[in-house]
């Protein structure tokens, strides 16, 4: 039996009070006014319920992605503020993929604006990377290492510290004889537990999440959702690419959905 | 029990030499969970210097000295280092695959890795790698080639083997990150990697030859060549630490 430990995470840094609490569903169309971006009909339209720039986490604006010659984000229209949980929705081939890249720094921006963490994406790719946390399809772990020897590999590129390691095996229940096991001898749900730990361990601002309950069992998936409550609690930011709606819906703060590298605000 | 998650504004600053050290080790725990160094790589080039010897073995030279010797004599050194090249083809084949396998390479990246720190790191294991197969290559020399060497021609010869080896490594590193993302990586890294280890292959040849006394060389006639090998691999460290970030970024 898996005993399922609860733990309360804590933000590093003194967060500024959430003076702007991002709303649960706002809708439809972003414009653009005065340089900034505005909402005109959603909920968002209302200065009081717009995130605060310095709370901007997300911000594009027509942004153009090019891959190939292929748009795969065409205009793109965003705002993501600090502690939300963003939810990205769309059909296959829509752009969720690449949005998050983008945001990850790993795009160039073929035009328009766009920038995360205040960092211009189209001058400053390389500081936002060290800010942010990416879990795409694949794992980027090392099937030869240990699950705890990943995880500590991980941790260690960002300074964290054997403690904050440990803790983060902890986090995902990796610890004990798990975390001695090699990789290549794990399943696919125990290998995206340990991809998950690697991003506990470090600590990033924002989480940018592919398809993440993907071969996790209801226990992991439990347990992920609780970690990434708890991280936008303590201050970080989490946009997730998911078409399992039940589940990523009930976590979500706000839904958006990317239709042909076009993003619309979801009513559902 | 409090878990810390988030929020290091700006992320903490790892330094390069600390990098270069964490890379470098989890390269070598792959290698020693993995041995495919031990199991694949050493035994290939092991195979490549007897086939080498089957189809040299076929008459004698005679030295500057008036002294008959068997050809593979002559031809030892040169066939170390090809042996060498050809070796490390698959070890920086399998030091990349390791990276894109499950996309690892990518996470560094988006992790904000310092990548001159990964560059050195990746290029530190490998030559430790390449260090490990030479050492079992002249040992191999002297079984099936008759190539032995004095005191001194030990050290010559012990410094080209660790000035050539990093500059092996540094351009291996190089090319691979280039090559790593290439659909067609594994046809594309020998015709790019190849052409450019060239000149190393030659110095390293050549100093070599002077460390053996292949064909009566003397030994002061190895240092100039290790001269240009320390040359070349100071180039190449250089343009590694400044350009595999941009090479694996495109």
């Amino acid at each position: 039996m898996v005993a399922v430990r609860r733990y309360r995470l804590r933000s590093r840094v003194p967060m500024e009070p959430p003076s702007d609490p991002p709303p649960a569903r706002p809708s439809p169309e972003l414009r653009r006014s005065s340089g900034e971006f505005d909402r005109s009909t959603s909920d968002r339209s209302h200065p009081s319920r717009q995130p605060a720039p310095a709370q901007r986490v997300v911000e594009l604006h027509e942004a153009v992605v090019v891959l190939g010659a292929f748009p795969a984000l065409a205009g793109a229209d965003l705002i993501v503020g600090r502690g939300e949980i963003l939810l990205v929705e769309g059909p296959n081939g829509a752009g969720k993929s690449t949005l998050l890249r983008l945001c990850a720094g790993l795009l160039p921006v073929a035009r328009g604006e766009a920038r995360v963490l205040g960092c211009d994406l189209a001058t400053r790719r390389a500081e936002v990377r060290a800010k942010v946390g990416l879990l795409g399809h694949a794992n980027g772990l090392y099937s030869d290492l240990t699950v705890s020897q990943n995880v500590a590999f991980w941790g260690q590129t960002i300074g964290a510290t054997p403690d904050e390691i440990a803790v983060a095996l902890a986090r995902m229940g990796l610890d004990g004889r798990l975390g001695d096991l090699p990789l290549e001898r794990c399943s696919a749900g125990q290998r995206r537990r340990t991809a998950l730990a690697c991003l506990v361990a470090r600590r990033a601002e924002l989480w940018l999440l592919d398809e993440p309950h993907a071969g996790l069992d209801a226990a992991g998936r439990d347990e992920l959702d609780a970690v990434l409550r708890e991280a936008a609690a303590s201050g970080a930011t989490v946009m997730v690419a998911s078409h399992e709606h039940e589940r990523a819906g009930a976590l979500a703060t706000r839904v958006v959905r990317v239709i042909a590298g076009r993003i619309e605000e979801s009513a559902t | 029990m409090s878990v810390q998650v988030n929020a290091s504004p700006g992320g903490a600053s790892v330094s390069r030499a600390r990098v270069a050290w964490l890379v470098a080790a989890k390269d070598l725990r792959v290698e020693w969970r993995s041995r495919v160094l031990v199991n694949q790589v050493a035994p290939f080039a092991i195979i490549v210097l007897v086939l080498f010897a089957f189809a040299l073995d076929n008459g004698g030279v005679v030295d500057d000295a008036g002294v008959g010797r068997p050809v593979t004599q002559f031809v030892a050194p040169g066939l170390l280092w090809l042996a060498v090249l050809f070796s490390l083809l698959i070890v920086v084949q399998r030091a990349f695959a390791v990276e894109t396998s499950d996309g690892a390479l990518d996470a560094l990246r988006v992790a904000g890795v310092d990548p001159g720190g990964i560059f050195l790191g990746k290029a530190m294991a490998m030559a430790a790698h390449l260090l490990g197969l030479e050492v079992l290559l002249v040992a191999g020399l002297a079984v099936f080639y008759d190539a032995s060497f004095g005191v001194t021609g030990a050290v010559l010869l012990v410094t080209t083997l660790v000035v050539a080896t990093t500059g092996l490594a540094a351009i291996g590193t190089l090319y691979g990150g280039l090559t790593a993302g290439a659909r067609s990586r594994d046809t594309l890294l020998p015709l790019l990697l190849l052409p450019v280890v060239a000149p190393t292959l030659i110095g390293a040849t050549k100093a070599s030859e002077a460390a053996f006394g292949t064909g009566g060389a003397a030994l002061r006639e190895g240092w100039p060549w290790v001269g240009l090998l320390a040359v070349i691999a100071a180039v190449f460290v250089a343009v590694g630490v400044v350009a595999f970030g941009p090479l694996i970024d495109d």
